[in-house]
């Protein structure tokens, strides 16, 4: 937003409160000002120094797995239309003077407050080691130093097979910043000064087994030295770190997180008091210490505690407390909070809370470590029993409820809290133990009280609903697994019967009836419903609903359950929608379209040509498809044997384009080919679009294999999309097109050729296992409990301990597989049915017509217009 | 509506505009799924068998899409009545009036149907 014809703007109708800083806590004060009304009467400008406006910083990593900057904004869309709330992004305030009440910012735009607000935020600290300006050094704060480090590092890797990155400081947001450089295909260094990780977090024990897990993904781990000088090669760019203890690391790129310090150089040159340490002095209701008008909140205030605080939740409640004020509502003042934390780093769970390191006095600490399985527990409880804190490594499960417990004599005792499930004592306290005061989102201090009520009093029917209300879980995201339990205890509690049944005939879920369908071998539709559908629905003709949907689930168990994996043959033709009936789509005019499989989209020239004079001599409209295969459309179902015929006889093969079943694995040219390539994947893609063909899935899988980081293949857009690396291949899941598209997630690095497959196979039988009706596994991955992570135990981890039954259900599958279209075309009773009518086997229907369109046809839809025919009751029944 | 108590040399007819006309061996149809038939005005009518051997005619245009497709779509029950779900657009039909359950204004033609057993014919 470019400034206005004044480079000073004033508006003397209505007090101005200037806002300088647009970051969490910022933004977070602009929705406290506007739901107390403040915006209404006040004129509010924002000076930012970002291009962009605020951004989930907390989740800043994720931008490396696949969120885009817009994905991270805080900022609902309209919200600062909708409040006459004057952003100006890219301006940041450079002079304020506090005698004429006015902010100057660096395009010279000027602006007189009645209030002024600080939310400045932090600077990371860069520790004056020699070189740290060498090129090729970064810091980890914002969207912008993100896009530098991927860009730099890609740069690093079209120049090397393996480039090393460091990070220097192996603290919360230092391991963050390794597991970018890892995820970005870079050997990968961490340098902490400290004897452990995370020394402020956790205790010796837990940095321990914290470290034995975070090499064992492959980073290297530096503890006890810190870096002492950067050398730089001729170019100017980074060559190596000699560190403290004289050794040396050849590195290309050093990221600097050593700690972040409050950026107070505003306050400081206007004469605002600054704390010993740094930190605008502030009172607590978040005023300065020194000018009534000017408030400092988030990470750049000094508490009235005493503290800078570096995390959000403090900084959420600073902005409440300073809009009340600015409001001239009484405020209960800042009281200080919370230094909880819960974390995943590199895919480890770390979480700490309450007096993480026992500084109570006379205190207890009750341990369980696990140095295998790298889990390590830790709870610190007062002689009388009182939980007073603890720290979770390698498993924080349980840190929804002991965090709120906190404070309070748990109601079991602490070993039976800290043993893992499985050793005779482990008791699953969940969150419905918890008292209505406990805090269940840290975050946004919500209660389980506010929880409740949200769905008792404000009727809020499902955890989006509740996360929208009272925007718990809206936050890190570390409490939403207990805020889930907590709705759904609540919906059942106030009567509300969840119904999971699919449909009005079965009160299943899809995953149920899986379940029944798998481990009673039930390969009968009406049997099935016999025996487990409502009792209003036995008997019945089912509905459009669950007949599919249990067809898919026999026909994906059908090797396993003993059916016949063809899916037209007995009742099974009958539970098919109308293309996996007629084994092509269905289009608008009632012809069908013809997509033959084109594996990882390579053919050959001869295959081209047959694909040509097939569409020729029956007339078919030709299109090149979005999953790089050929669509042919306008066939009418009786030709769709001719065309097969010839299709079959040239090698060509059913692609399911017409079932909820494997579609396209798209490739790149690969390594072959392509200069940048790393691997064949094109040969990848073959391999594993010819294993998982046919294969039933409660929706589509499409899968993608590109054959370096550049990702030509799109696949993280994919169910199961996999990414060459320099050691082997990088598998994503989860990723979708269509309406809502998501980006695929790292499921796991660096596997070779088996253990892709392996991997791909139990996730592939474990979606389809728990997945409901028409999901994709974008949906489904978002959905169930624990997400990712759980699905990543799973299948990774085999916590469960399924996998080998996965495994086998899939090789059952892939030993089963037969072509449709040729088990159709060796059939002449399957045939018949190929008719435009039964009574006139021969007679083509008149209404499927085309006219001409760009040099081929398209359908003539003024054929199908007609007027509707009244209703004709019919009396009786003739017999 | 029929219920099938004959065998294999039964034959199913349709009630049109020129009389009975024998659409097909009632061992054509599969319980559950239709055919279409072509009747002697040009028209076209969807035959369906339900589980319990229950024969059904509607018409077979799709009146949301004017396609000739209903024959193709998947049958069910809802609340006692028979319907066919259009493969297209996926609105219900009734299988004995026509009417469409999804909207009231919408409805199909509705054919009377019977099966023959050989020895009748
Ligand atoms: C032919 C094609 C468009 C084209 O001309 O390129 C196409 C055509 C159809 N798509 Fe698609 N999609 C086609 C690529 C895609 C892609 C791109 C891709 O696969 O790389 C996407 C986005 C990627 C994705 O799926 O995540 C895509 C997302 C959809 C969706 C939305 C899915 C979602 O999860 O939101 C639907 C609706 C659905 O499946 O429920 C859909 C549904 C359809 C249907 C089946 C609609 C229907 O029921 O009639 C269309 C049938 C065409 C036919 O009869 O042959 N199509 N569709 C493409 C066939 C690719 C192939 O070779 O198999
Ligand atoms: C990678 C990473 C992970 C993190 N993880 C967690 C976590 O898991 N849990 C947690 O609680 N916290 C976490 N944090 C910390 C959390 O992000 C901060 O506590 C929070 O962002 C503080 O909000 P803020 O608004 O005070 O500061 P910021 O979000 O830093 O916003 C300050 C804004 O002010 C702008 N600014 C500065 N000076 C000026 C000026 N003169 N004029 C205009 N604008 C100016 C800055 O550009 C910035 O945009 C993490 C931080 C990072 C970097
Ligand atoms: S993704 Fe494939 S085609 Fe694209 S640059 Fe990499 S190897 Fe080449
Ligand atoms: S605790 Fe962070 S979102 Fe709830």
């Amino acid at each position: 937003m470019a400034a206005a014809a004044s480079p000073t703007s004033t508006d003397t109708t209505r007090p101005t409160v200037v806002l300088i800083g647009h970051g969490m806590v910022g933004q977070r004060f602009l929705e406290e000002l506007a739901e107390r009304g403040v915006t209404e009467r006040a004129r509010v400008v924002v000076l930012c120094e970002e291009p962009r406006p605020a951004y989930d910083r907390v989740q800043l990593t994720s931008y490396f797995a696949g969120r885009s900057p817009e994905d991270l904004s805080m900022v609902e869309a309209g919200f600062m239309e909708k409040h006459g709330i004057e952003l100006r992004l890219g301006d940041p305030a450079e002079t304020i003077d506090r005698e004429t009440r006015t902010v100057t910012a660096r395009s010279g735009f000027t602006v007189r407050y009645d209030q002024l607000v600080l939310a400045t935020g932090s600077y990371p600290f860069v520790p004056p080691v020699p070189g740290k300006d060498h090129k090729g050094t970064f810091v980890y704060r914002t969207i912008e130093d993100l896009l530098a480090i991927e860009e730099f590092a890609q740069r690093l890797m079209q120049k090397q097979d393996v480039p090393s990155g460091s990070v220097v400081g192996g603290g919360l947001l230092g391991l963050e910043a390794a597991g970018a450089l890892k995820g970005l295909g870079l050997e990968t260094h961490v340098v902490e000064f400290a004897p452990r990780l995370m020394p402020v977090q956790v205790d010796e024990g837990g940095g321990e087994a914290l470290r034995r897990t975070i090499e064992d993904m492959g980073v290297i781990v530096h503890t006890g030295v810190g870096g002492k000088e950067i050398t730089a090669g001729e170019d100017g760019a980074v060559t190596g770190m000699e560190l403290s203890d004289g050794s040396r690391i050849d590195t290309d790129m050093v990221v600097f997180s050593a700690g972040v310090r409050p950026r107070d150089q505003l306050a400081r040159d206007c004469g605002l008091e600054v704390g010993e340490r740094g930190g605008i002095v502030v009172d607590a209701d978040c005023r300065t210490a020194n000018d009534p008008a000017v408030y400092a909140i988030g990470e750049c205030a000094l508490a009235c505690d005493g503290r800078v605080y570096g995390l959000v939740a403090p900084g959420y409640e600073m902005a409440r407390t300073a809009a009340s004020a600015i409001a001239g509502e009484g405020t209960d003042g800042f009281a200080g909070a919370d230094l909880s934390t819960k974390l995943k780093l590199l895919g480890v769970d770390v979480a700490s809370f309450g007096d993480a390191h026992g500084a109570t006095e006379g205190c207890l600490d009750v341990v369980y470590a696990d140095s295998r399985s790298g889990v390590y527990k830790k709870l610190v409880v007062a002689q009388d029993g009182t939980l007073l804190g603890g720290v979770l490594v390698g498993d924080a499960e349980a840190y929804g409820t002991l965090r709120p417990l906190t404070g309070t004599v748990p109601p079991v005792s602490p070993e039976q809290l800290v043993l893992p499930a499985g050793t005779g004592g482990p008791v699953a306290l969940g969150p419905s133990a918890l008292p209505d005061d406990a805090v269940i989102c840290n975050c946004h201090n919500v209660t389980k009280g506010a929880i409740r009520s949200a769905v008792t009093e404000h009727s809020c029917g499902t955890v989006p609903e509740v996360k929208k209300c009272t925007k718990a879980g809206t936050g890190c995201g570390s409490c939403v697994k207990a805020l889930t339990t907590l709705v759904n205890d609540e919906l059942e509690a106030s009567g509300v019967t969840v119904d999971k049944g699919l449909c009005a005939c079965f009160p299943h879920s899809r995953a149920e009836l899986y379940e029944i369908v798998r481990t009673l071998r039930l390969t009968s539709y009406e049997e099935l419903l016999a025996s487990h559908g409502r009792p209003e629905a036995r008997g019945g003709d089912g509905c459009e609903v669950c007949k599919p949907t249990i067809g898919s689930i026999i026909a994906s168990l059908a090797p396993s359950v003993g059916a016949d994996g063809y899916i037209l043959d007995g009742e099974q033709a009958a539970l098919q929608d109308t293309n996996d009936h007629f084994l092509a789509n269905l289009q608008r005019n009632g012809s069908y379209s013809i997509v033959p499989r084109i594996p990882g989209g390579e053919i050959t020239p001869e295959k081209l040509i047959v694909i040509g004079e097939v569409a020729r001599d029956f007339g078919l409209y030709t299109k090149i498809t979005g999953g790089q295969r050929i669509d042919l459309f306008g066939a009418r179902v009786d030709q769709l044997p001719l065309i097969w015929t010839r299709l079959v006889d040239a090698g060509f093969e059913s692609g399911h384009a017409y079932g909820k079943a494997l579609r396209t694995v798209k490739s790149c040219v690969g390594q072959t080919w392509c200069r940048y390539g790393v691997q064949d994947s094109v040969r990848m893609a073959i391999d594993l679009e010819l294993r998982y063909r046919g294969l039933r899935s409660p929706h589509k899988l499409k899968s993608a294999v590109s054959g370096c980081a550049r990702e030509c293949a799109e696949a993280r857009g994919k169910d199961f999309g996999v990414i060459a690396t320099s050691n082997g291949w990088n598998l994503y899941v989860g990723g979708n097109g269509g309406a809502d598209p998501r980006h695929a997630d790292l499921l796991a690095q660096d596997l070779s050729d088996a253990e892709l497959i392996r991997l791909i196979d139990r996730f592939l039988m474990f979606y389809i296992r728990t997945a409901d009706r028409l999901e994709r596994t974008s949906a489904w991955l978002e959905r169930i409990e624990g997400g990712l992570d759980h699905v990543r135990d799973v299948v990774v981890h085999d916590s469960l301990g399924l996998c080998d039954e996965l495994e086998a259900l899939m090789a059952a599958h892939v030993a089963h597989y037969r072509d449709e279209w040729a088990e159709t075309l060796n059939d002449p009773e399957r045939l018949a049915r190929f008719v435009s009518f039964v009574n006139a086997p021969d007679a083509p229907d008149p209404s499927v017509r085309f006219v001409p369109e760009r040099d081929q046809v398209k359908p003539d839809l003024t054929v199908l217009a007609g007027p509707t025919l009244p209703i004709r009751t019919l009396e009786g029944t003739s017999a | 509506m029929t219920t099938a108590t004959a065998t294999a040399t039964a034959t199913v007819e349709i009630l049109g505009s020129d009389g009975w006309l024998a659409v097909c061996p009632l061992d054509r149809l599969t319980p559950g799924r239709g055919v279409a038939a072509l009747l002697p005005d040009g028209t076209q009518a969807a035959l369906f068998i339900d589980r319990a051997g229950r024969t059904y005619a509607i018409g077979n245009r799709d009146p949301f899409t004017g396609a000739q497709v209903l024959s193709r779509g998947l049958t069910g029950t809802s609340a006692d009545r028979p319907f066919v779900a259009s493969p297209l657009l996926k609105q219900r039909f009734d299988l004995a009036t026509g009417a469409c359950l999804d909207d009231p204004s919408v409805s199909v033609p509705a054919y009377r149907v019977r099966t023959r057993d050989a020895r009748d014919a």
